[in-house]
């Protein structure tokens, strides 16, 4: 690690610790980009370096938020009196109960969906292109709907998850939340760095670029595959724990396996961004976020119309992302050795 | 779990009746994702949210008092022009390029058509009625509505005469070819791009005839259009490209299968089993693909 980079961290450290106290208002908007962050970089594990489009990590998101809340409410409290209640509870945590069990759930929602993403994967990686994209679409729709007629977490009425205790300041939910969060995004983007730096990332990229020819030079390919998506529904479930927390409320088809949001947005943010490289969902995240908060409020009822019209626009005209935009013009920064006389004659072929 | 269906044998003869003539519209519906797929190589995604529209156009005809059944002529009318734009806008971008561009911006489009339909037709759940009335069958044990009956004759019909068209005409042919090989259609003089532009007006045509004839037969809403790019979307990967009676027969097998669903696992699980079987589907397809990569390992 060379010194910019330390100092780069820093900054970057300093200001996530900061951030709360800096800007009061936009805590829950800062916890939500966390959340973003973490899912877009993990979708690019497989859809950047893989080169496997997945639209199914939301499966292990929503899966993350349903476990997490119900093992919350179900280590003190029957679970299907607290869903019935709906609204109105009946019964109330203490604040020693809340913790527990969102550590526990927390735990819980991460390990399950990376046992889920074990025993799935088998399968599911060995479809190729389109095939897995459409059917871990599929997955995802599958998962909702399914959720959605299943009466002790609420079926179709959703599940309210437990209120934040009444502890300190009245800031002191936001602050929570957003730490939480933030440490998730901290430990996802060591792991992340770490693999990158790794044979691993190599193995990955070499699936993406030809997996017969992977094969062939005796690299196990399905094992990394499914080590690599075990890696994005660990995190998925983590983030999908924090968000249930985070909203409050969870709808089997609006807000856990919301395939037409979240499902998508991750797919976007990474592409945005710059498929296949560290920071490129991280900026493409942080940007769209930004776009999406200002477009929610300023523009309500039509953010779903800027939104098809958005992901048209940057599939088409917009692939590379901006890593990919910023790679092209200053080849130099990215380490690789551009030969200026090559480059006149590709600029002259023009 | 309901498996009243088993102790009645007439509730099975309903249900399959029922799919059967739900399973010739979603065949339609395959048709026209195949040709598109076969000619242009892409999967549409806005494929059911087109379905939805069409059907919007027979209900509207129906509210302005037109009996929605001239909605089949309408509706492919207007949705060939709605097709057309589509492609000139944003599809003839994605044609040569990876598959999964196509899959994400037809994605877009399709949550683009979702929430404009949203606006222009509002959330609620609507029907075009026909007044076709009802037909009993064995005893009165049976009942067939009529419009189901309909709508299965005007699909076969549309199918057909798309066949014969597809053999027969100069389109046809250019479309035929360009499917075999686009570039050597090219070079033979084929302007391959309105060929493009034909089949994926022809496709969105299609999908208006079952549109309108899904309004009089069943009920539409803005958000149920992912479902039927699904169905369709599987029914062609079982049956395989070009494979019309293929399409067919596995359209109809997907209609008894949802009819069935439904009456054993209950309504609320019906699209979800939908999507369950596609992914079985797929599951199964690789394995079986699979074991003809054995010698790799």
């Amino acid at each position: 690690m060379n010194k910019n980079n330390l100092i780069l961290y820093s900054v970057i450290i300093i200001f996530g610790l900061a951030a709360p106290f800096l800007l009061p208002a936009f805590k829950v908007q800062l916890s939500i980009l966390c959340v973003l962050i973490v899912l877009a970089t993990t979708w690019n594990i497989q859809g950047g370096e893989m080169g496997y489009n997945s639209f199914g990590n939301i499966l292990f998101y929503g899966l993350g938020m349903y476990l997490c809340a119900s093992v919350q409410v179900g280590m003190f409290f029957p679970l299907a009196e607290w869903t019935e209640s709906g609204g109105e509870k009946t019964f109330v945590h203490t604040p020693a109960q809340f913790f527990q069990g969102m550590a526990v759930g927390l735990v819980v929602a991460a390990v399950v969906p990376t046992i889920v993403a074990g025993l799935i994967g088998y399968s599911i990686l060995g479809l190729r292109g389109h095939y897995f994209a459409i059917c871990t679409l599929g997955l995802g729709v599958a998962a909702g709907e399914i959720s959605g007629g299943i009466e002790i977490i609420g079926a179709g009425q959703g599940f309210t998850t437990p209120p934040f205790p009444e502890v300190g300041s009245l800031d002191s939910r936001g602050e929570f939340f957003y730490f939480l969060s933030f440490f998730v995004l901290v430990l996802t983007f060591i792991t992340v760095k770490g693999i990158y730096n790794t044979r691993f990332k190599l193995i990955l990229n070499a699936i993406r670029d030809n997996e017969d020819k992977a094969e062939a030079m005796g690299i196990e390919t399905m094992k990394y595959k499914i080590i690599g998506w075990m890696i994005s529904a660990f995190f998925c479930g983590l983030a999908g724990g924090i968000m249930g927390g985070l909203v409050g409320y969870i709808d089997s088809t609006d807000v856990a396996f919301d395939g037409r949001e979240m499902g998508v947005f991750m797919v976007l943010m990474a592409i945005l961004g710059g498929k296949g490289t560290l920071w490129g969902p991280i900026i493409g995240a942080t940007i769209f976020h930004i776009f999406k908060e200002g477009f929610w409020t300023f523009f309500l009822g039509w953010q779903y119309v800027a939104l098809g019209v958005l992901i048209v626009v940057i599939v088409i005209y917009f692939p590379e992302g901006i890593m990919g935009w910023l790679r092209e013009k200053y080849p130099e920064r990215f380490g690789e050795v551009v030969d200026e006389k090559d480059r006149k004659a590709q600029v002259e072929l023009k | 779990m309901d498996f009243m269906v088993f102790q009645y044998p007439m509730i099975s003869v309903q249900a399959c009746l029922d799919g059967i003539l739900l399973g010739i519209l979603f065949a339609l519906i395959a048709y026209g994702m195949a040709l598109q797929w076969g000619v242009m190589n892409i999967i549409n995604i806005a494929q059911g949210d087109l379905v939805i529209l069409g059907g919007y156009i027979a209900y509207f005809m129906y509210l302005y008092g037109i009996h929605p059944a001239w909605g089949v002529i309408v509706a492919p009318v207007i949705m060939y022009f709605v097709g057309i734009v589509i492609y000139k806008l944003v599809i003839n971008k994605v044609v040569d390029r990876d598959l999964f561009i196509s899959i994400l911006a037809t994605f877009g489009i399709s949550i683009l058509f979702m929430q404009l339909m949203n606006f222009a037709f509002g959330a609620d759940v609507v029907l075009a009625n026909s007044d076709y009335g009802t037909t009993m069958l064995f005893n009165n044990n049976v009942v067939l509505p009529n419009s189901k009956i309909f709508s299965a004759f005007i699909s076969i019909l549309f199918a057909i005469c798309l066949v014969i068209y597809m053999k027969k005409s100069k389109l046809g042919r250019a479309i035929r070819a360009t499917a075999q090989n686009a570039r050597a259609a090219k070079i033979l003089g084929v302007d391959t791009e309105k060929v493009y532009a034909a089949t994926f007006g022809i496709n969105a045509a299609l999908c208006g005839v079952a549109g309108a004839l899904i309004s009089i037969t069943f009920t539409i809403h803005p958000y149920m259009g992912l479902p039927y790019t699904i169905r369709s979307f599987m029914i062609v990967i079982v049956a395989g490209l070009g494979n019309l009676p293929g399409v067919a027969m596995s359209g109809m097998g997907l209609g008894v299968f949802e009819e069935f669903a439904d009456y054993i696992l209950g309504t609320e699980f019906r699209i979800g089993s939908v999507f369950l079987l596609l992914v079985l589907i797929l599951v199964y397809r690789r394995f079986k693909l699979s074991k003809k990569r054995e010698y790799l390992k």
